[in-house]
Order: C-alpha cells, then sequence, then structure tokens
C-alpha cells in the first residue's frame, strides 16, 4: 500500500458535483483536482477553488486539452451531456463515473456488485431512487430460495426541493432507468418502479418502499436477515440509510396474487456534506459514486494501471 | 329540461371552445377511473361496457377509464387491477356512440409508452395529473400528447393546499407544455365554496385566453356540487363528476345531481336527466360495492384534508394492524403527504401499532 491517488476531475459544479467534492476530498484513494463547469458565476466553481481545486468555466472542451489529463471523471452534468462526451473521455483513457442516467456504462450498486465493474472504463450509477432500494431488492433475492423475486415494486418519495430540473424534465428517465436496474441488479423478474415529489415544508427526508413478491415456500426468516444485513452494508458508505420497520411480510392472497409480499420501509438522511440532510436522495448518489470511484481507483493502484 | 328564460349567469361557456357542441358545460364521467379506488380496480369487462354504454346513452360527453391511479398504477402500492386497464379502454371506445374516451396518468407513475398504448385502444382525451406544485413534471407527457394529436387535460392535485396564484403559476407551466385545459382538483374534498371559485378565478385570468379550466371535487365535506356550481360560475367549463359519486373517499360530485342543478340553472350539459337517474339505479348501483359514504374516515379526509384514494389503502392497513383508520388518515395529513404515497400509510400504521403497544405494556 502507497500513499498514491489517482487525480480525479468533477464535471458539473452544481449540488451533485460539489457534494460530491466534498466527499472526495477526504478520500485517501482519489484526489479531485479539477471542477468543471461552463457559467463563470457558479458558486459551485468558486467553492472548488477555495478548496484549492483547478476550477474553469469553459467546459470539458478546455480540460481535454490541458497537459495533464485525469485519471478519473465524475460527470454530474445531464445524460445529454455525458452521452455526447463519453467516447472523448475513453479516447482519452479516462475513465467515468457517471451520476446521469445516460447509462452508457454498466449500472452500479456497490454492495451488490461493486467489485464486478472495478476494470471498465464507464460506469453508471443508476438513479438516487435505485441506489436506494435496489440493495433491498438484491438481500431479497439472495435469500428467497430458488424461485428468487417474481416481481419488485419500489416507491421513492424525496423532497421537491431535492429535484433538480433534469429529473423534472424526464421522470419517464427515472422510472425506466430504475425499473431496469431493479431486474437486472435487484434480480427481480419483473421489475417496476415509483416516483413521488412531495413539497411538504418542512422538507421531507428521503423515503423508499420496496416490495417483492416471492414463493409461498420461501424463508421469512432468512429474508428479514438479509435484510438487516443489508441495511449494515450500506451503512458503511451511507451512515444516514435506515429502516424505519422490521421487514412486514404478507401472506399470500388475492391483492398479493398468490405470492408472498416483503415490504421494506426505508428512509435516507444525507450526511449535510455540501446537501441539506433531508436530500438523502442526492447524498446517496456521490456517496456511491464516491464508493464506486475508489474501488476502481484501489484495483489500478494495486494494478498498476 | 332546460329553461333558458331563467338562465344562471355563467362567466363562460364550452359553446365558446367548441360551438358546434351547442353546451354550456362539458362533464365528464370519471366512474370508471376515479370510481377504480372504491372497487378496488376490480372492474370487469361486461361491467365497462355496460356503463358506458348507459353513460353513452344519456348524452355523457367524455368517459375516463383508467385504473384509479392512473397508467400504470396497477401495483401492489395501489392495488392490482383485475382486468387489464388497456383492456377496459379498449371496450369503452369501442363500446361508446357519441362519448370520447379519456384516460389519466401521472408523471412518476405511467409513462409515456402507456399514453402511446392508450391511443391504440382507442383513448382520445390524455389527462395528466400532477400534484398542484409540480407541474414541470408533465412537460415531457404534454409535449407528446399533443404531438399525437390527443386532446390534453391537466390536474392540479390537491388544489385546497396551495392559494390561487401558486395554482395559476403552475397552471402556466401547464398550457406552455401544449396543455388545452387545466382542472383545479378538490382531491382531498377540503376546499370549501369562495375557495374553489376564488382558485378557478386565478386560473381563469392566468390561462383563460389560451385553454379552458376544469373543475373535479370531492364529498368528502358534502360540498361536491355547491363547489361545482360556484366553479362553473367562477368560469370552469369542463366539470368532473361521478355518477352515484362512484369515486374515492366520500366520492366524486355526483353527476347526475349535477345535471339536475344545471337543468334548473338553466346551463346546457346535453346529458338527459332522467335517463342518467335510470342508469345510476339500474347499471351504476349494481356494480359498485357499496354506496360512497360520509361517514368518519371520510369526513376526517376532507377535515385534515387528505387525499381521497388514501380511504381503502388506511382501512387496510387499519385492519391488518389493528389500529385507528382515523387516526392512520389524520396522521397523513400531519405528515403532509400527497398522492401517491399510500406506502406510507403502512409506516403510519405502524407507528401507531408501536405506540398502542406501548401504552398497553405500561398499564
Amino acid at each position: 500500500m502507497t500513499d498514491e491517488k489517482l487525480s480525479a476531475a468533477i464535471i458539473g459544479p452544481g449540488n451533485i458535483g460539489t457534494d460530491l467534492m466534498y466527499k472526495l476530498l477526504r478520500s485517501d484513494v482519489i484526489e479531485p483536482r479539477w471542477m468543471i463547469g461552463v457559467d463563470p458565476a457558479s458558486e459551485g466553481l468558486r467553492l472548488a477553488a477555495d478548496k484549492g481545486l483547478e476550477s474553469s468555466h469553459e467546459g470539458v472542451d478546455w480540460l481535454l486539452k490541458q497537459d495533464v489529463l485525469p485519471d478519473l471523471i465524475f460527470e454530474a452534468t445531464s445524460a445529454y451531456v455525458h452521452r455526447e462526451y463519453a467516447p472523448r473521455y475513453e479516447e482519452a483513457g479516462i475513465v467515468a463515473v457517471d451520476l446521469t442516467p445516460a447509462a452508457v456504462g454498466p449500472a452500479v450498486i456497490p454492495p451488490v456488485n461493486g467489485e464486478e465493474h472495478v476494470a471498465r472504463t464507464n460506469v453508471n450509477m443508476i438513479t438516487c431512487g435505485g441506489q436506494a432500494t435496489i440493495p433491498m431488492v438484491a438481500a431479497v433475492t439472495r435469500a428467497a430460495g430458488p424461485e428468487g423475486v417474481s416481481y419488485a415494486e419500489i416507491v421513492a418519495s424525496v423532497s421537491s426541493m431535492s429535484a433538480g430540473p433534469g429529473t423534472r424534465a424526464n421522470i419517464d428517465e427515472f422510472t425506466r432507468t430504475t425499473a431496469a436496474g431493479v431486474e437486472s441488479i435487484g434480480g427481480a423478474r419483473r421489475g417496476k418502479a415509483i416516483i413521488i415529489l412531495n413539497p411538504a415544508e418542512p422538507p421531507m427526508i428521503m423515503r423508499d418502499t420496496i416490495y417483492c413478491a416471492v414463493s409461498p415456500e420461501a424463508d421469512r426468516d432468512a429474508i428479514v436477515s438479509s435484510v438487516f444485513a443489508m441495511e449494515k452494508a450500506v451503512q458503511e458508505y451511507v451512515p444516514g440509510y435506515r429502516l424505519l420497520q422490521e421487514p412486514q411480510i404478507d401472506e399470500p392472497s388475492a391483492a398479493t396474487q398468490g405470492q408472498v409480499k416483503v415490504s421494506v420501509f426505508v428512509e435516507v438522511e444525507g450526511a449535510g456534506d455540501f446537501l441539506p440532510p433531508y436530500a438523502g436522495n442526492l447524498d446517496i448518489m456521490t456517496a456511491a459514486a464516491t464508493q464506486v470511484g475508489q474501488n476502481i481507483a484501489r484495483h489500478r493502484l494495486a494494478n498498476g494501471g | 329540461m332546460t329553461d333558458t328564460s331563467t338562465r344562471d349567469s355563467l362567466a363562460r361557456t364550452w359553446a365558446e371552445t367548441d360551438p358546434t357542441s351547442g353546451l354550456d358545460l362539458r362533464l365528464t364521467d370519471t366512474c370508471l377511473r376515479d370510481g377504480s379506488h372504491h372497487k378496488r380496480h376490480q372492474f370487469t369487462a361486461t361491467e365497462v361496457h355496460d356503463i358506458v354504454e348507459a353513460l353513452d346513452d344519456s348524452g355523457v360527453p367524455v368517459i375516463e377509464v383508467t385504473h384509479g391511479d392512473g397508467l400504470g398504477g396497477s401495483s401492489f402500492n395501489y392495488g392490482f387491477s383485475r382486468t387489464p386497464e388497456q383492456e377496459l379502454i379498449r371496450i369503452a371506445a369501442e363500446t361508446a356512440k357519441r362519448a370520447k374516451i379519456a384516460f389519466l396518468m401521472l408523471p412518476g407513475v405511467g409513462t409515456k409508452d402507456d399514453i402511446r398504448a392508450a391511443q391504440d385502444n382507442g383513448g382520445q382525451i390524455c389527462r395528466i395529473a400532477t400534484h398542484c406544485t409540480e407541474a414541470d413534471t408533465s412537460i415531457q407527457h404534454f409535449g407528446l400528447a399533443r404531438e399525437l394529436g390527443l386532446e390534453t387535460v391537466g390536474f392540479l392535485m390537491m388544489s385546497h393546499t396551495q392559494p390561487p396564484e401558486v395554482l395559476a403559476k403552475q397552471a402556466r407551466i401547464m398550457v406552455e407544455a401544449g396543455n388545452q385545459c387545466v382542472y383545479v382538483v378538490d382531491s382531498a374534498g377540503a376546499l370549501v365554496m369562495e375557495q374553489t371559485a376564488d382558485r378557478v378565478a386565478a386560473v381563469v385570468a392566468e390561462i383563460g385566453h389560451e385553454a379552458t379550466v376544469g373543475f373535479h371535487g370531492h364529498e368528502n365535506l358534502g360540498l361536491g356540487v355547491a363547489n361545482t356550481v360556484i366553479a362553473a360560475r367562477a368560469g370552469a367549463t369542463q366539470i368532473d363528476g361521478s355518477v352515484r359519486r362512484f369515486g374515492a373517499g366520500a366520492g366524486n360530485t355526483p353527476l347526475e345531481a349535477f345535471v339536475g342543478v344545471c337543468d334548473k340553472l338553466g346551463w346546457r350539459t346535453g346529458i338527459d336527466f332522467l335517463t342518467i337517474v335510470d342508469a345510476s339505479e339500474d347499471v351504476i348501483k349494481p356494480a359498485m360495492p357499496e354506496e360512497c359514504q360520509l361517514d368518519r374516515m371520510t369526513l376526517m379526509m376532507g377535515y385534515a384534508g387528505v387525499y381521497s384514494s388514501f380511504l381503502k389503502h388506511a382501512g387496510n392497513a387499519a385492519e391488518r394492524y389493528g389500529v385507528s383508520g382515523a387516526k392512520i388518515l389524520l396522521e397523513a395529513g400531519r405528515r403532509k403527504l400527497i398522492g401517491g404515497q399510500e406506502d406510507q400509510l403502512i409506516d403510519i400504521a405502524l407507528m401507531l401499532k408501536a405506540e398502542q403497544d406501548k401504552e398497553a405494556a405500561n398499564s
């Protein structure tokens, strides 16, 4: 083990990018060195400069012209921007951790498949709702026996204040991308995602409900233990992630279409690095991206990459 | 039996929007959408066929058919549909001779693909509902609906939670996105008379030159018809109701009663009062699991401003965990839950149960 670090640029000095910067500044394997935006008046660029990062409002084109390039890029812009620039990052040999729903690279949920994609050049963080709920779908899948989870449905409620213009303009992308992750990473044969933006004041802390349909033969106790174990695994990088209630088991009925219904209720309180604590939905994205970036960094440092 | 000699004043009429209609107000029946909540989403193909046929015969110009929570609503969270909603939309469209079939979608629950499918099945009016502060989540859906040539309607749900000027601004967002009619939606049945008029008037003032305005009422304080009359006087020309109140909570504005009131006020709806009253007794009543009641639970919703569709879910959770359904609803109001957050009612029931168990242990 050396004290060597990989260098990183954050693209997009908005709420997410700025919060991510505070998390990366604490990393022992990543050094955030650049903050890139397009608006000279950006508060995020100013904060980054204060923290000793090189800040530029001249966009990615400026960054890619520098003599020294970053090892890692954290994309906190939009799906549209990331799709456009992803090939150029790849060409320049820069690994991209994508916090937009662009889904250019494979999706990663740290406690589920965090080690699988450490050698990739582009990984995607799905959605905030996905980061908060897919671990629990996977926890139920692991313990549900040979028939697994036939259907999983997640309901994410977030404060309106924490849903930016990108999410609002393309809310279908959230439901589609999250549902796809519930299936591909959570392991459910069919997935569905619902998102609610609640404007209550004071703002509500992010809440998520995960419903899974499992076989009547499934071991209920094993499922409950697996859910509690997953809570601990997520808490390692999101301390404010917690079960609100014990997992609820509903025995088969017409309302559950003959399956056992497992309901898991979680709350995600943010660490308050830059974003307010109610915005757990944004915190879990930046925390997961940090985790994924560090996994990649450790892999590359260990393999001389 | 419209007596035009004693015609009550209307700020605007539907005929100004659609001169060939000859209607002062255009009514939409939502038994087969809002009533889906009361029916726990268990409509059969036959019931939908029979209800559409009866409503169409009485001259109802628009009939809404969808899962109670809109396209894609069939789920653990809101209840699974007995018959797929797209099939019900198709049956309705095939059955109606004159009426247009409308469908509802909530951004965050349904998607653009669901809208395309509903149109393929014969739906002609796309109604998109958001909480009344979140209109900007509907922009992509209105864009698609207009591109597909669908008529559009936007719902500002839980309108009692916001002042008139906020609703007007949200209405503006929907109209800019391509919406042709903004509804003030009293999802909790909590608006009282002038509060309805002020909200409708503010929306009319903001978007009245470019779009029409509608009102959707609930009966949780017994004010469905009264609120609807006052909304019409304030300029709403599209009106929702459900025959026999068949809807969420204590039900919707009873459409047949409102038709009778319109006759008395000289407002032309194109609906025959005697025919729709017969439909209510002979066709709608047999399809209802029970009448929509103004009881402890539903009164609590109007009083605490709780989303009407929470009723059955609060009842389920109360029964499952042995706690008070009325207390669940009051807590839902205190937490400022909005449409779609049915999952949180289970969390509330578990919290009440823990309190109850603690008290029992202490006594």
